[in-house]
């Protein structure tokens, strides 16, 4: 053992202790922030490891010095550029390029591993022997379903790709199975033939289930998918770290798979599903709508009440204690600087301001915080739910800003709802609520909400910016904020 | 065959190490640890860097390990910035106007160079 391969074994198990202790310190709300740059100090360290340990020729170094220019600079600029709203399909799309990444690694082995041009020391060491061999059909596998479910989750998410009728019967079964079988044909003929057909067969069958298996879920369930498609791709650096014969990557792989695994399982239970019926149940929205007959449209509704944001501003004048319940819309409409400056007033009002957090607000758990923090409301004013909805009884106006299925109380009352068991913010049980939305359509789960009806309950139609804009014009209007407001 | 068993071994303490990692996470950290372990996936760059060390002068296998350098460097890089990103945010709040800025967090993600 040379100097340099103990350097480099050394240096490959401080980056492994580095990697365990980033992960582990990125589930904690203190470390987390700190573990992440752990976790990039440690890859930092593998890559240096790997680079003292080769023999690199100037060749070598210019095709290095080439990929890493385009992709990190690529991926330096899309992490800086890409809006706050828009975390869950970026992470897809990084997801699915280091899916990608093991794909073109172990294609590229199957292809030159028999010799020819290849390395001159023989090089791609052992590649021939039978466990390289499954570790490429792996890393193929995985890694195309990988990087092609990434893509489409990315185009659900993105509202590219709606989601095709074909996808919620059962004859997406039968494609995808036929798809599995292809691949896992493609597979065992490929051990015979690395370099022929039997490769591209395999990189077309598994691209196309990724596709199949990730086109029919409903984009509610995007987040579970997305983390699912993450462990994935830890699985798939595993298996290319069989194929290339490290097992530092083998070990960061594996790790990466099996935390991807608990995150999933983790992130089904706070969204209540399971993730058997996430990947074969369907769209939510899809076999809902049956259920409640068209439930979607506006026609659904028989007893709405409406009001403008002039009605809506002088019940708030003389709340004492306002909830805000964020949900995607507000998201979008990029309202959470209007909502954080009504709450500013309101609070000059004497009010008791706080934002009610259901653990899947936004589209991933965790989103809302992310958004609401960027717009710098205080972080003790983010109620996580269970907190909360004690408190509802007690609390005069509740607004809910695009957020639907989360407040439906049917999911704890109606048995017979597809959200039934589902937990809600329970804001029904405030003295008066006030909905903002676009219109009577259906929330991401595509579901009727039976507070809508509720006696108590107020819609304010519009975008959720222009309504708190509106509703912070009335508010001066009435002489709010200007005072100060004795409590 | 030691070397396989061997590796098998690592496979699988690897596993068990990741299976216990990640315990109880607060849901405000499922989309940043989501994005972290996705950052950390790009692992596979050592993947591509082996394949270009070992390519020898054969330009299609060069070609192949700089695309699947690019690709997981775009992960790699990506995924800790966006990472750090989102944590900036829930960093302590030092003073309420600190952060006017929006992309203010964007301007500090040294930490994810590597």
């Amino acid at each position: 053992m040379t100097a340099t391969s103990v350097l480099s074994y050394a240096i490959d198990l401080v980056a492994v202790l580095l990697l365990a202790l980033g992960l582990k310190g990125l589930s904690k709300v203190r470390s987390a922030r700190s573990a992440n740059g752990l976790a990039a100090l440690a890859m930092g360290l593998a890559v240096v490891g790997l680079l003292i340990q080769q023999q690199l020729s100037p060749q070598a170094w210019l095709w290095i010095a080439a990929g890493s220019a385009i992709g990190g600079l690529a991926g330096l600029l899309t992490a800086q550029r890409v809006p706050m709203t828009a975390m869950p399909e970026t992470v897809a799309l990084f997801n699915g390029c280091g899916g990608m990444a093991s794909l073109l690694v172990a294609v590229a082995v199957a292809l030159f591993q028999s010799g020819g041009a290849a390395a001159p020391d023989g090089a791609l060491e052992g590649a021939a022997d039978l466990v390289s061999l499954i570790s490429i059909v792996i890393s193929v596998f995985v890694g195309a379903i990988t990087f092609s479910g990434s893509v489409v989750a990315m185009g659900k998410l993105q509202g590219w790709i709606a989601t095709p009728a074909w996808t919620q019967s059962s004859l997406r079964h039968a494609v995808n199975i036929t798809l599995a079988v292809t691949a896992l044909v493609a597979g065992v003929l490929l051990i015979g033939d690395p370099a022929g057909l039997p490769l591209w067969l395999l990189v077309g069958a598994s691209t196309l289930l990724g596709i199949g298996v990730t086109l029919p879920i409903g984009g509610a369930d995007m987040p579970v998918v997305i983390s699912l498609l993450n462990s994935y791709s830890g699985v798939a650096a595993a298996a290319a770290g069989f194929v290339v014969g490290s097992q530092l990557l083998i070990v960061a792989g594996a790790m990466v798979g099996a935390a991807g695994l608990i995150l999933t399982q983790v992130m089904c239970t706070a969204m209540n599903r399971s993730l058997v019926s996430v990947l074969f149940g369907g769209a939510l929205g899809a076999s809902a709508t049956g259920h409640v007959g068209g439930g979607g449209d506006e026609a659904g509704y028989t007893r709405i009440t409406s009001c403008s944001a002039e009605e809506c501003a002088m019940a708030l004048e003389t709340a004492e204690r306002v909830v805000f319940v964020p949900g995607y819309g507000l998201a979008v409409a990029q309202a959470q600087h209007t909502l954080r400056e009504l709450a500013k007033l309101l609070e000059a009002n004497g009010a008791e301001v706080s934002y009610a957090i259901h653990p899947v607000a936004g589209r991933m758990p965790g989103h809302m915080n992310v958004l609401l923090a960027e717009a710098d409301v205080p972080y003790e004013q983010l109620i996580e739910m269970d907190s909360i909805n004690p408190e509802f009884p007690r609390t005069d106006v509740v607004i809910v800003l695009g957020a639907n299925d989360v407040v439906n109380p049917d999911a704890k009352s109606d048995p017979t709802s597809p959200l039934f068991g589902m937990p809600v913010l329970e804001v029904d049980q405030a003295r008066q609520v006030f909905v903002v939305k676009r219109s009577l359509g259906a929330g991401y789960a595509g579901i009727k909400n039976a507070l809508f009806e509720l006696p108590q309950t107020a819609m304010v139609f519009g975008d959720a910016k222009a309504v708190l804009a509106g509703l912070v014009g009335e508010l001066r209007e009435l002489g709010v904020g200007k005072k100060p407001a004795a409590v | 065959m030691s070397s396989l068993s061997q590796a098998l071994w690592v496979l699988l303490l690897g596993s068990l190490l990741g299976f216990e990692l990640i315990g109880k996470v607060p849901p405000t950290l499922h989309t940043p640890l989501m994005s972290g372990a996705n950052a950390i996936s790009g692992i596979t760059v050592l993947a591509s860097l082996t394949l270009i060390a070992q390519a020898g002068g054969n330009s299609a296998l060069l070609l192949l390990g700089a695309g699947s350098l690019a690709f997981a460097l775009f992960n790699v890089i990506g995924g800790f910035v966006v990472t750090d990103r989102m944590l900036a945010m829930f960093g302590p709040k030092s003073s309420g106007s600190k952060s006017a800025g929006r992309n203010a967090s964007s301007s500090k993600p040294s930490s994810a160079q590597s």
